[in-house]
This record gives structure tokens, C-alpha cells and sequence, in this order.
């Protein structure tokens, strides 16, 4: 029984598109079983970047599925009214989110066969032994979720499980930080400030590719948007990427602070090659600076297409922040001795050139081929597009821009 | 719905059958015993329990250091080697024999050397 | 290519034929004299009784006596723990020990240590590990349980030591008594299987300079402890307060 609410995607193109999801992810997953079977020589990860771009790709995933719920919440548990049409499909995209990156991450571990290992033997003091539990309670908590608010007679519930899956899902993006933020050894990471940062960054990421994937499917539907509701997500997007923006901020800061972190530092932001110049390029300019313009700057922010790219952006920047983060972490050698020079025949003190090799590029770019494939199908099954009452809205005052 | 029903049967009928003709045609494993005479236990028992035995024993080795144990995985690669091949996996290897059989993968060895008093060749040295 | 009988080990033959003797004594004995045992049967095919809390193994190293161009622990390690693959990308390769030098850059000083897993008491590879595999055994070495690492490599990021690697291809020419294999990480375990009966590290035992002593911290009489009692120590990155296992002099 449809909702007034939401509606199935009807495209013409829907065999091919998702014909192309099918292919992207089925070369994902080709390429790892090639990694499996092979043994990780044949990626270009080694023992000092031993987490490489399938891990900048899946945390990605990971992080931002976390936050495409928030679209929901921002419906269910604070009540808004724009957001409410918009919760179940803000649900689904967590899921398949959440599924794609885990797709990625499990397939990149060098035992693969061994997940239900992991799922039978967890130490609780680590936080991917959290995740055993985390993962599969908020796949359970979002499809209750989903399933309450699309389910006319269920729609009372519908505000219990919404609170239930907000708060997973803190909690869930507070180990995803940790995961770092629990590493004493390493000058990148250390740090309490990295789970609210991750948490943060869940909120612009997951918001950025709830809208794209909402635009592509409104665009290809041939459904237009109404402009005021355009706004009100734009100016969330601008809100969330700020947001970042300052976090990252205070966590350079403390860092350049330290003298003995300020070597570090410079290697991330000003020696490090590629480093620097996907902070700048790519975090700072191009999924900061842009879609804050694209966003707030009265010119630009009227162009339809405004939305899409800033989500874009963000999301670029999203990945060029992560691969710092994480590669640029591991490509600095560890400070044992601190002020002396070292060198060793395991390449201590020596920084790694790391570069993805293809298998890791298929494999990463197959999660969001998994991404897009499993949301294009279920969207077409059952009824999650949203459908805005424009003049409900308009009445009730809604909106107003 | 009769099309339906047809179809419903045949499915049956292939499933039910499937194992006659899933056996029909496997080879039976060729079981040769090099060293008879010093079974740890008998025949039946030790098919059904082998992987208890060598889960509990490795736990009991690796995570507490208790060795000397009676089924040591060694000891059995000791034993039971091909003395053609030296091994207990590849043709008439005591372990690959019955696994291929069953189908049932064996990931021991992966990690552990498969061949009997294996020393390797010349001391390759350190990895640069 | 030899004959496999002649590849089989002639101390698991050995110790096989010995137990059998012991045990025929034993029950010779019985025969001979019931209630009077020469040799308890029990105790003849008795299993070891494993690693102790009571012992802590630990090691000490005096950089002094290190020379720079010398690396027989590395060689010797790989020797007795089969580390002998070959990878074209050399950092890929596996290394439980190695040489480190450093250089004072204001000074121009050298000089020359091995560095290996530091079996801390407090591990942080422990903590993190998902499914148990890293684990820290009564005696206090650290060790992976390969049955079940599945090679999600955050212990070696967790390691501020380096110590860890991942086995990136396939092996086949592993030492029987020192099992690895592809897509699990290892570490050095201080050649456990040495220890465990009864001798010393590879790597210490092949010290030309006898740089390297090893022993049990928990007893008093022991060289190392009576020497880490006595003389100035340190440990590589001590402001983290994992209490290692291994300390060094001259750094």
C-alpha cells in the first residue's frame, strides 16, 4: 500500500543504470577475490601503509551511512516537517551505505574466510570487536525504522525507533573515531577529538550523498523540486561542511602546537606531495570553500544545479580528507626515537610512498557501485522516494525561505 | 496451475536424487597408512573426532603453551606423510584424499608446512 | 632429492622411541614390584604443563656491544623461523627483527640496536585486535594465534614498535615448528618454540658480541634480572608505560 508520503521510482533508463551498478561492483568484487587468492603482494599496500584506498573508500562509506540517517532523525526526532517525507528513503540509504562499505572493508582483510571468526570469537576491548555488535543492531534498528515509518498503521511507532537508531548511531560513529582515536602510537591519530570530528563529518557526508542520490532519482523521474525545500537542505549542507571545517581546524592546530608533532604536521600540510595537495586541493578548496559558496553565496545558490555540486564537493573532499588521515597516518614513520635520524632494512624512519594499485581501485570504487546498485533497486521496489505536499506545507508555514 | 505443479515436482525429483548422482562419480579416497601399528585411537573415532582433537589441542599448545600432547599436529604429519610424496597433502596425501572426497576445505596449511621433517634447503638468511 | 625417510626427524623419531622405552620400563617396573614405581608411567607421556604467570621472559640489550654492520640476529632469526620468501616489493617482506641505526644529526654520533616486538605487559596490539588472535600468553610473550587473526592489520597499526607485519603471498617453506602462512600478521614471538624447551632466542644465541641476554624478569637470580636490578635500563618509547619486556643500555 503506497504512502502519501513516498512513492516507487519509475524511470525509463532503470535497466541500464542499474546494469551499470552491476558492473561496477562486480569488478569489485572480482578484484577481490584476485587479492584474496593472490595474497595482498599484488596491491600496493605493504607493512608500513598496510590500510590503503578500499579502507579511505569503506570508512567513507561507513561514516557518511551514519550520517544519511540524520535526515531522518532531523524528522522523526525533532519533528520537522520537510524531513518526514524524506525518512524512509534517508533510512535505506543508510543501509546500503552501511552495507557497501562493510562489502569493501570485509573483503580487504587478508583472511577474508574467516568473518564468522570474527563474529564468534570478539575481545571487547576493541572497538572492531564493538562492530561486530554495532553494525548488525543498527542494520536491525534502521530496517525496523524503515518499515515503521512506511507502514501506514505503524506510523505511531515509527518516533521510539527513530530516537533508538539516533542514538545508535552516535554511538556507532563514536567507535568508527575511536577506531583512531584509541591509537596511542601514532602521531595522526591519539586523540579524543577524533570521535566528535568523525561524528561531524557523518552529518555533512551522509547529508551530501542522501542528496545526490535524491537529485539523480528526481532528475531521472523527471520530478522537480521545490525550490524552498531546496534551500532549506542547502543550507543544512553549508551548516554540516562548516561544522567540519572547524574541527579540523582545532585538531591541526593542537597538532602544530606540540613541538613534537610539528614535523608531522608539516608533512601533511606543506612537504608531504600528494598530502598537502589533497588537503588543500581537495579537502579545504574543493570540499570545503566551493560548496560553502555554492551554498550561501545568494548568486550561486539560485542555479538548480547548485545542490548537486556542492554534494559532489563534499563528497570528493570527504575522500581526499580520509586519504590523508589514513595513508598520510601510516606513511610517516613512527617517532621511537625522537630527534634522531634513523634508517633500517624494514624502512624505519623512512616515509612511504604509497599508490593504490588497480585491484584496490576496483575494489574501492565497487563499494559505491554496491552503494548505488542495492539503493536503485530497492527504490524501485518499494515505495521510498519522497513525495512533498507542497500546499500542506505552504499552509502549515513549513516554508518559508 | 498445473504448469506450476509440474514444475514443483521435477525440482523435487532433482533434489531428492541430487546425492545419487553427487556420489556417483567422485572417486574413494585412497587411504594408505604408512606406519601401522600406532594408532592414537581407533579408526572411528578418529574420523569423527580429528577436528575436535586438533582444535582443542591447538588452543591448549598456542594459547597456554601445553605441548607434548598426543595429537600434536606434527606428530601426525610425522606419521601419516605419503613416503612418496613426503606430504600429507597432493596425490594419495593422507589428509588431501579424504577432504577432496567430502569437500571440505583444509585451511591448515595455509600456516602449516605440510611436508614431513621438512628443513628448508639452505639457510636462505635474512630478508633484506 | 633425498628419501623421505631420510628427511624424517630424527629427534621425533627419537623422543617417540624413548617414550615407548620410558613407558615399558615403567611398566616393567610395575611388574617387577607392584607399589614400587622406578618411573611413574604417567609421568613418561605426560604433556608439558604449559606457560606460567609465575615466569616473565624478557630480554636485555646493550647497544654498546652492537656493531652497525652486524646483522646475525636478523639472519638468524630468519634462519630458525623460516622467514626466507622473496618479494618484489621489499616492503612487503616480513621482518620480526632488525638492525636500526640512528644518527644524532647535531652531533654526527651512531649508532646500532635490534628491534623487535618489545612484548610489552600492557599491549596495545592486544587491546585492539577483534577477535583475540593477538594475545599475550601467562609468560607474558606475545603472540598471534593464527587459527584465528583474520588479517584486518589494526594491530599493526596499533604497534608503536613497528613490530608487526602482514605475510603478503602465499608460503610453502615454513619451519614445521613455527607455523605462518598468507594474510595473517606475525610478529616475533621470541622463538616460543625454543623457550619452550628449555632454550634461548635464535637471535641471542647468535650475538657474536653477546649483546643480547635473555631470561626470566620474575626471577631474582637470573642474569637479566639481577642486571636490570643493578644498572641503568631504558625503554624505547617508556613515556608510553607498556612495561616491556625488552630493555635496553647505551640509547
Amino acid at each position: 500500500m503506497q504512502s502519501a508520503l513516498t512513492q516507487r521510482l519509475e524511470i525509463p533508463s532503470f535497466y541500464t543504470w542499474a546494469g551499470v551498478g552491476a558492473l561496477i561492483s562486480a569488478l569489485g568484487t572480482a578484484a577481490a577475490f584476485y587479492m584474496e587468492h593472490n595474497g595482498h603482494h599484488v596491491t600496493g599496500m605493504n607493512n608500513q601503509v598496510f590500510w590503503g584506498l578500499p579502507h579511505v573508500f569503506a570508512i567513507f562509506l561507513i561514516v557518511a551511512a551514519s550520517g544519511a540517517l540524520n535526515v531522518a532523525s532531523i524528522g522523526t526526532v525533532f519533528g520537522k516537517k520537510v524531513y518526514k517525507p524524506r525518512g524512509p528513503l534517508s533510512g535505506l540509504l543508510a543501509i546500503t551505505m552501511l552495507a557497501a562499505g562493510l562489502f569493501v572493508i570485509m573483503l580487504d582483510l587478508g583472511r577474508a574466510d574467516r568473518l564468522i571468526i570474527a563474529m564468534t570469537h570478539v575481545n571487547w576491548t576493541s572497538v572492531f570487536g564493538w562492530n561486530m555488535v554495532l553494525y548488525p543492531v543498527f542494520f536491525g534498528l534502521v530496517g525496523l525504522y524503515a518499515w515503521l515509518l512506511l507502514d501506514r498503521k505503524m506510523y505511531a511507532y515509527s518516533k521510539a525507533a527513530g530516537t533508538a537508531a539516533f542514538i545508535w548511531r552516535l554511538v556507532m560513529t563514536t567507535g568508527t573515531g575511536s577506531i583512531f582515536g584509541f591509537v596511542v602510537a601514532r602521531q595522526a591519530y591519539n586523540s579524543a577529538i577524533i570521535a566528535p570530528m568523525f561524528i561531524i563529518m557523518s552529518f555533512a557526508w551522509g547529508l551530501a550523498m542522501f542528496l545526490l542520490f535524491q537529485a539523480a532519482m528526481y532528475k531521472w523521474q523527471g520530478t522537480p523540486i521545490n525550490e524552498a525545500i531546496r534551500q532549506r537542505l542547502n543550507n543544512v549542507l553549508g551548516t554540516f561542511v562548516a561544522a567540519v571545517a572547524y574541527f579540523v581546524i582545532v585538531y591541526h592546530l593542537t597538532n602544530i602546537y606540540f613541538a613534537k608533532q610539528t614535523a608531522f604536521e608539516h608533512f601533511i600540510l606543506v612537504s608531504g606531495g600528494i598530502y598537502p595537495q589533497l588537503f588543500w586541493g581537495g579537502f579545504v578548496i574543493l570540499g570545503t570553500l566551493l560548496p560553502l559558496l555554492l551554498v550561501f553565496v545568494p548568486s550561486l545558490r539560485s542555479m538548480p544545479s547548485s545542490s548537486t555540486l556542492a554534494s559532489i564537493f563534499t563528497i570528493l573532499g570527504g575522500l581526499a580528507f580520509l586519504y590523508v588521515f589514513i595513508i598520510g597516518g601510516q606513511a610517516y614513520p613512527l617517532d621511537m626515537f625522537p630527534g634522531m635520524e634513523v634508517k633500517s632494512t624494514f624502512f624505519d624512519g623512512a616515509i612511504d610512498p604509497y599508490s593504490p594499485s588497480m585491484p584496490e581501485i576496483l575494489l574501492s570504487i565497487g563499494g559505491f557501485g554496491l552503494f548505488f546498485l542495492l539503493s536503485l533497486l530497492a527504490v524501485r521496489v518499494l515505495p521510498f522516494m519522497p513525495q512533498d505536499d507542497i500546499a500542506k506545507l505552504q499552509a502549515s508555514g513549513a516554508l518559508h525561505d | 496451475m498445473a504448469i506450476m505443479n509440474r514444475m514443483l515436482v521435477g525440482l523435487a525429483a532433482i533434489l531428492l536424487l541430487a546425492p545419487v548422482f553427487a556420489t556417483a562419480g567422485a572417486p574413494k579416497p585412497t587411504i594408505k597408512i604408512e606406519n601401522p601399528g600406532q594408532c592414537i585411537a581407533p579408526v572411528a573415532e578418529m574420523r569423527v573426532n580429528h577436528m575436535e582433537m586438533l582444535k582443542h589441542s591447538r588452543d591448549r599448545t598456542m594459547r597456554q603453551g601445553i605441548r607434548g600432547e598426543k595429537a600434536s599436529l606434527n606428530g601426525c604429519i610425522e606419521c601419516h606423510a605419503s613416503k612418496t610424496t613426503g606430504s600429507v597433502l597432493g596425490k594419495d596425501g593422507f589428509c588431501q584424499e579424504c577432504h577432496t572426497y567430502s569437500a571440505v576445505k583444509l585451511d591448515c596449511w595455509d600456516c602449516h608446512q605440510p611436508k614431513a621433517g621438512y628443513k628448508h634447503a639452505e639457510a636462505a638468511g635474512a630478508k633484506p | 632429492m633425498k628419501e623421505p625417510q631420510d628427511l624424517i626427524d630424527n629427534k621425533s623419531r627419537r623422543s617417540f622411541v624413548g617414550t615407548a622405552a620410558v613407558a615399558g620400563a615403567g611398566l616393567g617396573a610395575l611388574a617387577i614390584a607392584p607399589g614400587l614405581h622406578l618411573i611413574q608411567v604417567s609421568e613418561a607421556s605426560t604433556p608439558s604443563q604449559g606457560a606460567s604467570s609465575k615466569v616473565r621472559w624478557g630480554m636485555l640489550i646493550d647497544t654498546t656491544k652492537c656493531a652497525s654492520d652486524c646483522d646475525a640476529c636478523v639472519k638468524a632469526c630468519a634462519t630458525e623461523n623460516g622467514i626466507n620468501e622473496t618479494l618484489k616489493d621489499a616492503r612487503q617482506g616480513s621482518q620480526w627483527i632488525r638492525k636500526i641505526d640512528l644518527k644524532n644529526p647535531k652531533t654526527g654520533q651512531e649508532h646500532s640496536l635490534p628491534m623487535l616486538c618489545q612484548h610489552c605487559e600492557h599491549p596495545p596490539c592486544v587491546d585492539v585486535c577483534p577477535t583475540g588472535a593477538s594475545m599475550k600468553r601467562a609468560d607474558g610473550i606475545v603472540l598471534v594465534d593464527r587459527h584465528i587473526c583474520i588479517g584486518c592489520r589494526y594491530c599493526m597499526l596499533a604497534c608503536p614498535y613497528k613490530a608487526r607485519s602482514l605475510v603478503h603471498m602465499p608460503l610453502t617453506t615454513q619451519n614445521p615448528e613455527v607455523p605462518r602462512g598468507q594474510g595473517c600478521v606475525e610478529s616475533c614471538t621470541f622463538c616460543v618454540q625454543r623457550v619452550d624447551k628449555g632454550l634461548k632466542p635464535a637471535c641471542v644465541e647468535s650475538c657474536p658480541e653477546g649483546a643480547m641476554l635473555f631470561g626470566d624478569l620474575n626471577d631474582p637470580n637470573s642474569e637479566v634480572a639481577q642486571r636490570i636490578a643493578k644498572e641503568k635500563t631504558t625503554q624505547v618509547r617508556g613515556d608510553l608505560k607498556l612495561n616491556l619486556g625488552v630493555r635496553y643500555q647505551g640509547i
